[in-house]
């Protein structure tokens, strides 16, 4: 019972990263077409940025904001100097192409920073609550990583939801032209779409770094199961990423549990299948899975 | 009218295919008896990474499906010929690598019948689980699979006959490295004249119907799931062929050498040389074989470490993927062909092909 207890509440806390990570995706895949496998090597530049300004003896709050905006800058320029000029609109060229930024963005990492693995601390405790005699399996940092994504998914909402800035990006991300026309900045709604998705994605990179070790490719899993979880979810849908999330973090605990660590990639893969054999556009998809 | 290239190499595409492929052969032999065993080692390297890249740029080139998960079909490919070449009494070398394509056959069929309903960004990111999940099975099976170090691969003894007719031709004895690379390269010149003349066919007109016009396909009397899953399965082959030969040639299968970064590692070697041409499959393989090398002594010349140097590779890889599909989609075969067409265009001549040409 006390393991299953570990497993579960495990198993949340890493699906919040999941389902932060699943976000980020989602929110570039609305707006651009893109899925954006680079997020992860995007993350891990700006942990290490955190890392190097923590270990230059700055408080931890000063490299999370550091990573938070360094994040924020770099959707920016990606989106910029790289995704704008990405033309003919194929999907497979969109794909090959944050792949190419994947790979560019890895050994630049792995040039920089060398891919010696680095401890990265947490800002709170990493040994679980006591309740009664016993030790859950919930840590500090485990609720302080619930809690951000809580928060930063509540801005989000607020900003798509209350803002007129938010509605000018969703009206960007549903039909350019006529956004176009009706005098909405397109393009400089695209750069932000991008600038925030890379915000949230680092985040999921700072809470997966915390307390554990950091490397060129300690983000390459997330960038698996996240983007899992997005299409779990069917990539559409701001609420199917978390729910993604939250169902593959839950559920690659339970295996990881009870079976074997190592299968936990391929039970990712059996859950992909299984969805997407019986919803081909994911869980939460409105639109009609295509046919010809 | 008929041609220079007609006129030498025959007029239809099957004679011409064979006829490169024999000319390819005379100079495989050539290459490989002028050089030394490192070099021999390398030309292995570039015959097995030739051969997945062969398949992949089928599939994604010529049907518009893409894989990222090709490293899983390799990885299977490698340990069913290490797993074949274990016992005491080790079977036919032959055998071994048509069970190793043969497995992968089997594979690629489970998969591509899951990923002919899927497209673009979702067969992506299943393709993608896939190359994560598969190097996770040896793992976790280690007493039969050999866990994290892996199985080593007997490299079996080349066949009397073999080495007689290569000393009988050259005059010179035969090394290990360079009997796995006459096989190597034996295997892709026979893999890419399959591949070339199923692109000529008819099946390869209906993955490119399929690829272009899904409807129009359809309305054509094309059974789309049946394309799909045919040219996954064929790529799935030949990159399990690759693996049965990177597993001899490396002499270990390992889950290690199975990553995620092989899998985006051939896909850029195929974005380079061109999406859909076979040539260009072949220049990416070179790429991927003599780049890290000459690029990693280039950093150390700067007076990088060793193992910093070893990033500059992936780093050149990825920002020319990044560039080519910026700016310059058809690839360096297909520029070339582009070239020559316009050429061709601005002197009027006839010869101006249509279709990209596939040769081996």
């Amino acid at each position: 019972m006390q393991q299953l207890i570990t497993t579960v509440l495990t198993g949340l806390t890493l699906g919040m990263v999941y389902a932060a990570f699943a976000l980020a995706l989602v929110l570039i895949w609305r707006a651009t077409r893109i899925v954006n496998f680079a997020q992860a090597p995007m993350a891990m530049i700006t942990t290490y940025l955190a890392l190097v300004l923590i270990d230059a003896g700055l408080s931890y709050w000063v490299g999370f904001a550091v990573a938070l905006v360094s994040g924020l800058l770099l959707g920016a320029l990606v989106e910029r100097l790289v995704v704008r000029h990405l033309t003919g609109s194929s999907e497979i060229n969109a794909v090959i192409l944050t792949l190419g930024l994947f790979i560019v963005i890895h050994a630049l990492a792995a040039l920089v920073f060398g891919s010696r693995y680095r401890s990265f601390p947490a800002p709170f405790g990493l040994r679980g609550f006591q309740v009664g005699d016993t030790t859950i399996a919930l840590t500090g940092f485990g609720v302080f990583t619930i809690v951000s994504v809580m928060v930063v998914m509540g801005l989000l909402v607020l900003l798509f939801r209350g803002t007129d800035l938010g509605l000018k990006m969703r009206a960007a991300a549903f039909d350019q032209e006529i956004s176009r026309l009706l005098g909405v900045r397109v393009g400089r709604m695209l750069t932000l779409g991008w600038a925030l998705a890379a915000l949230v994605g680092s985040l999921s990179g700072l809470l997966i770094a915390g307390g554990g070790l950091v490397h060129p490719s300690y983000m390459d899993g997330v960038v698996v199961y996240g983007f899992v979880a997005a299409v779990l979810g069917g990539l559409e849908s701001p609420p199917g990423a978390v729910a993604g999330g939250l169902i593959l973090g839950l559920a690659l605990s339970l295996v990881s549990g009870y079976v074997g660590s190592e299968l936990v990639p391929l039970a990712c893969l059996v859950i992909l299948m299984a969805v997407l054999l019986v919803r081909p556009g994911g869980l939460f998809s409105h639109v009609r899975a295509r046919r010809v | 009218m008929a041609t220079l290239a007609d006129r030498v190499l025959g007029r239809t595409p099957l004679r011409r295919h064979l006829t490169l492929a024999l000319l390819g052969l005379v100079v495989v032999v050539v290459v490989l008896e002028s050089t030394g065993q490192f070099r021999n080692a390398q030309f292995a390297a570039m015959a097995y990474y030739g051969i997945a890249a062969g398949g992949l740029t089928i599939l994604i080139g010529l049907n518009g499906q893409i894989s990222l998960g090709h490293g899983a079909f390799m990885a299977i490919g490698a340990y069913t010929a290490a797993l074949l070449l274990r016992g005491d009494e080790p079977f036919a070398l032959p055998l071994v690598l048509l069970a190793a394509a043969g497995v992968a056959l089997a594979a690629g069929a489970l998969v591509g019948v899951a990923a002919a309903r899927l497209h673009g960004p979702y067969l992506a990111g299943a393709t993608l689980a896939l190359a994560v999940a598969v190097p996770g099975i040896p793992v976790y099976f280690g007493e039969a699979l050999g866990g994290e170090q892996g199985l080593t691969v007997r490299v079996p003894r080349i066949p009397d006959w073999f080495a007689d007719a290569v000393f009988f031709v050259t005059g010179q004895d035969m090394s290990s490295s360079r009997y796995l690379a006459y096989v190597g390269w034996l295997c892709l010149i026979v893999t890419f004249v399959l591949l070339a003349n199923l692109a000529r066919s008819r099946v390869g007109r209906t993955w490119r119907a399929v690829r272009d016009h899904e409807v129009a396909a359809e309305l054509a009397g094309i059974d789309l799931g049946r394309a799909r899953v045919l040219a996954f399965v064929v790529s799935a082959t030949c990159a399990g062929l690759a693996g049965g030969l990177l597993a001899l040639s490396a002499r270990i299968a390992a889950p290690s050498g199975f990553t995620l970064t092989l899998s985006l590692l051939l896909l850029s070697a195929i974005v380079l040389g061109g999406l859909g041409s076979l040539t260009g499959a072949l220049i990416g393989a070179a790429l991927l074989t003599f780049l890290p090398q000459l690029v990693t002594g280039w950093g150390q010349d700067l007076g990088l470490s060793d193992v910093r140097a070893a990033e500059l590779a992936p780093l050149i890889y990825g920002l020319v993927t990044v560039l080519v599909v910026l700016f310059a989609p058809a690839g360096i075969a297909g520029g070339v062909l582009a070239a020559r067409r316009r050429r061709a265009a601005h002197h009027g001549s006839p010869s101006a092909r249509t279709d990209s040409e596939a040769r081996p």
